[in-house]
């Protein structure tokens, strides 16, 4: 196991942030905490990275106590904090320099395993990194967190604030570096990203609401979802909610995401009663249950 | 050592980089000693004064003559009537009306005693003082020609020197004061602003989160302001010789290295305020009100402690800021060398080594 | 039907020194409609915006807002339009009450009336408890309902969200858009600026905004049968490609 977690508890001012945690990462596994800000997310990223002490429970991360062998950690981990935490006053090239020598190594001693990621930036390297897109700024975060070769990366919402090509770039370095033995810890409050991790934990409230594969854990979802569409989005809400065998009721895109309380549920009877509540241009069709669905379901 | 040097580095691209910093690391030093040297000073110099003559002889005339020729004041008018008095005040044209009583001559060698009154436009305290005192010399010395004339009866004339500073000059005690504050300044909220920066930038977190040991960092950011400052130090020393012809009187040697263990103590104040503030605002606020009001206020700058309320005067005690005065104002104006300022310097290396000792215990290797 | 579009743009302009950051942008948005003005960081989103919300001026084009031109009539607008950002929308250190106060004083709303919504607000949202409590002390979710009910507190033709439900829980988040979706359905306009494509789905029409030009402008429905994708993320990614 490389990253161990067991009934981890913490507080701030009565304000509980992490409560009775526990999750355990496999070797090389690319792991994703899945939650809304407040969630806890950034907590256990600390916890985790020794710069936090958890009020109870204890952890292990690539094999050390993160309480008893910290130093052994911090040399043994990448850490890619939330906000973007590079020096702006420095360029590309300057700061993966100074990360490399604080971690007591080189540009070229470790070049193999970001060369995928850093020439992409290279061109830019003589660039100050507070004049970087998004994209690019993330890009360079990475680099300089891979520079020491670490066993285990921690990459606290890498992907907030970035456009979808770069997430999406982003997302496919990271099954790169996953070959590479890597072990990848990932937070994220987009829903849609679960999906690109082997295991996911859903976390609310600084609660884990469930723990699988991304494929297993739409599989726990009770029933079956419908999307029903009409004329006017908020008139089709106030029915649905109105209608009395209705379960769950949520927008969802175009579409609104209905579950009924019944199991045999006949469309057609709804169907009538969205008409008579005159509404116009109705589908109601059975749809595929997604991770924010479940997510709901669970937080409910 | 070499993740030191790497991290020292990285510090001096921030500094250089940092154009509006580095601005005010130099150019305030510069302004400042400008601006106490030449813009405040106690002495005055053309000051209008008006003249009210009731008796328009020949010695008041030679007392105006005598007035009017000195640098310090200029002749504005003559007054006619007691009413015109106020005016003049209020209108703000003369800040001082000097009045002769009638017959004033005849007095004068009749009965041996005459008055005249000096009235001062005491809304700047310090400059009605200083005209008086001013004003009062001149008649003195008027007297003291007319009392050889007449030869009469001796009487003691206090003869004074003044050691050290004999033109009195006040820029003489504002260097000391202004490199002190700059010093003090530079060190203190330089430091703990570029630590918190990194607090706030978010980059503090990976360092704590990699091998670079907390000493490594609080050394990195010490060590270029300890070049800088010294930098700023020898600037305003080199200002105050050569612009505003300061006597050195003591070892250049001495006075570098009182300076180096001030520059040091003011550091460990900036890592002192870095551990207790989160934001660089925060950092920047503690600076100034903790760090430089007392500097400005209490260290026997601008006002002297002697005459400070004993609360204020117990004080003025912990500020390092006060010993580094006596000490700067020993050397260059008195000259004296080690023997006569140990105290004081061991005070200052007392109080350092306490604010290093608590920096290191109170330096976070964790966010909490 | 022209008369019903609230947000009429046309060769829309702005430059900063040779950098064009709008280029020539052209759209109308019709009254009630939830319009999606989407684009990544610095594609040009946040400076039209500036310039229909009358804090900017165009260099050059037409746009009306409300019927009013922006380079003429800017301070109508800001009456006639809501503001709220993801970065600030209230006082932290106002409580909710001093909150809708201040934001219905600086509108102009005589205190009766402010008194008026308040009740109506409180009473639509359930905050009861915590109407005396500091708005920084609340949850994520109810800062953004909040606030967004504070941007309709002047009963405004058209109002701009920037961004209003990054990072939001799914939950809360469906009930803000359920706010949208009655404010839009009470004849108020709503244009959210984002960059996260998911939000864009809830929209009625988006445009999607790369290097200071509008490269797409439908229906979310209508885009994603034209790129043949199933999200518009996929959208997104495609047109990017397209364009590089």
């Amino acid at each position: 196991m490389s990253i161990i977690i067991k009934n981890i508890n913490k507080s701030f001012n009565q304000v509980i942030a992490v409560n009775d945690v526990s999750f355990e990462v496999k070797k090389g596994e690319l792991f994703g905490l899945i939650g809304p800000d407040g969630a806890g997310k950034t907590t256990i990223f600390r916890i985790l990275t020794t710069l936090l002490f958890a009020d109870k429970g204890f952890a292990k991360v690539a094999g050390f106590d993160v309480i008893k062998d910290y130093k052994k950690i911090r040399s043994n981990v990448g850490y890619m904090p939330g906000r973007f935490s590079l020096y702006q006053d420095l360029t590309v090239e300057e700061n993966l320099t100074f990360f490399a020598t604080i971690f007591g190594t080189t540009i070229e001693e470790n070049y193999d395993l970001i060369k995928d990621i850093y020439i992409q930036i290279e061109p830019f390297k003589n660039r100050r990194a507070g004049k970087l897109s998004g994209g690019m700024k993330q890009k360079l975060a990475l680099s300089c967190a891979l520079i020491h070769k670490p066993k285990v990366l921690f990459l606290d919402e890498p992907t907030t604030g970035v456009d979808p090509v770069s997430r999406k770039e982003f997302w496919e370095m990271l099954k790169r570096l996953q070959q590479k033995g890597i072990t990848i810890l990932v937070s994220t409050p987009y829903m849609d990203e679960a999906a690109l991790c082997d295991r996911i934990a859903l976390i609310q409230n600084g609660k884990i609401l469930q723990i699988d594969d991304p494929k297993e854990i739409v599989k726990h979802f009770p029933t079956t979802i419908y999307d029903i569409k009409a004329n006017n989005i908020y008139k089709l809400l106030l029915a649905l909610k109105e209608y009395k065998h209705s379960y769950s009721v949520y927008p969802f895109g175009e579409f609104v995401h209905y579950t009924d309380k019944r199991d045999a549920f006949d469309t057609k009877e709804l169907f009538q009663f969205l008409k008579d509540k005159g509404l116009n241009n109705i589908i109601i069709q059975p749809t595929e249950t997604t991770i924010e669905d479940t997510f709901m379901e669970l937080a409910k | 050592m070499k993740r030191f040097t790497g991290f020292i580095k990285k510090e001096f691209y921030h500094i250089f980089r940092d154009t509006r910093s580095l601005f005010i690391l130099f150019g305030m030093p510069i302004a400042q000693v400008m601006l106490f040297g030449f813009a405040i000073t106690n002495e005055i110099n053309n000051v209008d004064i008006a003249f009210f003559d009731k008796s328009k002889d020949v010695t008041t005339q030679e007392i105006i003559n005598k007035i009017s020729a000195s640098k310090y004041f200029t002749n504005k008018q003559i007054i006619k009537n007691d009413k015109e008095i106020e005016t003049v005040f209020k209108k703000g044209k003369v800040k001082a009306v000097l009045i002769f009583d009638k017959d004033f001559s005849e007095k004068l060698t009749k009965e041996n005693k005459t008055t005249v009154q000096i009235i001062t436009d005491a809304t700047d305290p310090n400059t009605a003082n200083t005209i008086n005192n001013y004003l009062s010399s001149i008649l003195k010395n008027y007297q003291l020609v007319i009392n050889h004339q007449i030869k009469h009866s001796p009487q003691i004339n206090p003869e004074t020197r003044l050691i050290y500073n004999p033109e009195l000059k006040s820029v003489f005690t504002f260097v000391p004061g202004v490199m002190t504050v700059i010093l003090m300044l530079v060190s203190a909220m330089m430091t703990s602003i570029s630590i918190t920066r990194e607090k706030e930038m978010g980059t503090m977190e990976i360092l704590l989160v990699s091998p670079i040991k907390p000493f490594q960092v609080i050394l990195g950011k010490v060590f270029p302001y300890i070049f800088l400052s010294v930098i700023n130090a020898v600037v305003i020393v080199l200002l105050s010789i050569f612009i505003f012809k300061m006597p050195v009187e003591g070892s250049l040697f001495l006075l570098g290295f009182e300076s180096v263990l001030f520059i040091i103590n003011a550091l460990s104040l900036g890592i002192l305020i870095s551990t207790i503030s989160s934001t660089q605002q925060t950092a920047m606020m503690i600076s100034l009100m903790g760090l430089m009001l007392p500097v400005i206020l209490l260290s026997g700058f601008i006002f002297p402690i002697s005459s400070m309320p004993f609360p204020l005067q117990v004080i003025s005690h912990i500020i390092p800021a006060k010993w580094f005065i006596i000490i700067i104002k020993a050397i260059m104006l008195k000259g004296v060398g080690l023997s006569f300022i140990w105290k004081e310097t061991l005070i200052i290396l007392f109080m350092t080594l306490i604010f290093i000792t608590i920096s290191i215990k109170k330096y976070k290797i964790r966010l909490e | 039907m022209i008369e019903t579009n609230v947000i009429q743009v046309e060769n829309l302009t702005k430059k900063f020194g040779d950098f064009i950051a709008v280029n020539a942008i052209t759209f109308e948005v019709k009254r009630g409609e939830i319009f999606g003005f989407l684009g990544a960081n610095g594609a040009g989103k946040t400076t039209a915006m500036k310039m229909l919300i009358g804090i900017s001026s165009p260099t050059s084009g037409n746009a009306k807002v409300a019927d009013f031109d922006v380079f003429t009539n800017s301070e109508d607008i800001k009456k006639n339009i809501g503001y709220m950002s993801q970065k600030f929308a209230l006082y932290d250190d106002l409580t909710v009450k001093e909150n809708i106060t201040f934001f219905g004083g600086i509108y102009g709303l005589s205190r009766k009336k402010i008194e008026e919504k308040r009740q109506l607000l409180v009473e639509e949202l359930g905050l009861q408890n915590i109407v005396n409590e500091l708005v920084g002390s609340l949850p994520l979710g109810w800062k953004q309902k909040i606030a967004f009910s504070v941007a309709l507190l002047h009963e405004p033709k058209i109002v701009f969200l920037d961004e209003p439900t990054g990072g939001v829980d799914p939950i809360t988040r469906r009930q803000f858009w359920e706010m949208i979706y009655k404010a839009s359905n009470n004849g108020t306009t709503v244009f959210v600026t984002t960059h996260y494509m998911d939000e864009a789905e809830y929209c009625d029409r988006v445009s999607i905004m790369v290097e200071g030009k509008i490269e797409a402008l439908d229906t979310p429905k209508k885009l994603k049968e034209k790129f043949k994708v199933n999200s518009m993320n996929d959208v997104f990614l495609k047109l990017a490609r397209n364009i590089e």
